[in-house]
């Protein structure tokens, strides 16, 4: 049985996710695009308070967590806030990709954070091994990926694409080993250095991912990260249990994806189209 | 498979459904605020920081704690702002009766 302060912060957490399947609906119309993410806002407002709710009722936390937890928040959203209610219009796509950015890092940590805490060299379970290990790599291809994005978009990274010799070779790699990655979590007892090696190639295959996209494209590149970031959190959602990072993340995953071929198809384009071209074909656009 | 695994699966799979048929075709002019929008809810990740935030008992978690609470802090926060004001383009002044439709693309 669920206790009262469970039960509640469940039917919060179900209202909350409503507000987001809702929101996102209202959000295709001009009219009501403006409310709908406001609702969805409340939402995630009241998804807050009811974790702040379970932190209290289970009050396991350590001062120094507690706060750590207040001043990693208040820096958190007064930069966030601050960056957002300031930048200039024409700067507002390469702050959209900044703020997905940290949401795969976000994402990506929560999945080191709970395979350190297994004890080192135990065997995991599949229901566990699979989702930290999708975690893992898709929230840091995610984070690697949208910061060159917003570079391009920032004109801060050459706008043209970018590929040097090898550059196939380096990426068949990289994929190889990211496979190995995934091969040692689910059929290996775990170990630090099978994580480090997870990341740092899912870090670089967002690099090498993004790099050889011409500045064009790069809303559809945004897009497209932007619904890798929702399935990186949803599979946060499986690796820490908990039912609402699943539903949003599963939400903005499809609905990304949806966005991702509707904004190609707007450029007469294809996404494999712009991704593959990324990789050598070499017609990136303009 | 445990019932609470069966359980996340079967939300994650119908989340997904949900999630392919809340969008319909949109206007082009929307697909950026759209983006920013479920950008934005994806800042939901911010409450598993939080969760995990209080786990933490040793210098190296609190490390990994602080800046998953710090990415996703932004991440939401900054979101739902920027997104607001994206849409404060589409939120005109009251305007005469309008009977035709589709007057609102360009």
């Amino acid at each position: 049985m669920m206790s009262v302060t469970m039960t509640i912060v469940s039917l919060f957490y179900l209202v909350s996710a409503i507000c987001y399947v809702i929101g996102l609906h209202m959000m295709r119309t001009p009219k009501s695009a403006r409310n709908g993410n406001r609702l969805s806002a409340v939402g995630m407002f009241l998804a807050v308070i009811m974790t702040f709710v379970v932190a209290i009722e289970k009050s396991e936390a350590s001062l120094i967590g507690w706060i750590l937890l207040v001043v990693a928040l208040v820096i958190g959203v007064g930069y966030g806030a601050a960056k957002a209610r300031t930048v200039k219009m024409t700067d507002m796509p390469q702050l959209v990709s900044l703020f997905n950015a940290v949401g795969g890092g976000a994402a990506a940590a929560i999945g080191a954070f709970d395979y350190l805490s297994q004890p080192n060299g135990k065997m995991l379970s599949l229901a566990f091994s699979i989702p930290v290990i999708l975690d893992l790599i898709i929230g840091s291809v995610t984070f690697s990926g949208s910061l060159i994005a917003t570079g391009k978009l920032a004109g801060k990274i050459s706008g043209k694409p970018i590929s040097f010799p090898g550059a196939k070779l380096l990426n068949g790699l990289v994929v190889l080993v990211i496979i190995g990655a995934i091969a040692m979590t689910v059929g290996f007892a775990t170990s630090v250095s099978t994580l480090l090696i997870a990341i740092i190639a899912s870090l670089v295959f967002g690099i090498l991912m993004t790099i050889p996209i011409g500045g064009a494209d790069m809303p559809v590149v945004v897009s497209l990260l932007n619904a890798f970031t929702g399935l990186a959190v949803a599979m946060a959602g499986f690796v820490i249990d908990n039912q609402v990072l699943i539903i949003a993340g599963a939400l903005v995953g499809a609905a990304g994806t949806i966005l991702t071929l509707q904004m190609a198809a707007a450029m007469n384009r294809s996404v494999a189209n712009i991704i593959a071209g990324g990789f050598g074909t070499g017609d990136s656009g303009a | 498979m445990s019932q609470q695994l069966f359980t996340n699966l079967a939300i994650f799979v119908l989340s997904l459904l949900v999630g392919f048929e809340v969008i319909s075709k949109i206007p082009a002019t929307l697909h950026t605020p759209m983006m920013s929008g479920a950008n934005a809810i994806h800042g939901v990740v911010v409450v598993g920081s939080i969760l995990i935030a209080l786990e933490a008992q040793t210098p190296l978690f609190y490390v990994i704690a602080f800046i998953a609470v710090l990415l996703g802090a932004i991440n939401v926060a900054g979101g739902y702002v920027v997104t607001d004001r994206m849409l404060t383009m589409f939120s005109k002044p009251k305007t005469p009766k309008n009977s035709e439709k589709g007057g609102d693309d360009k």
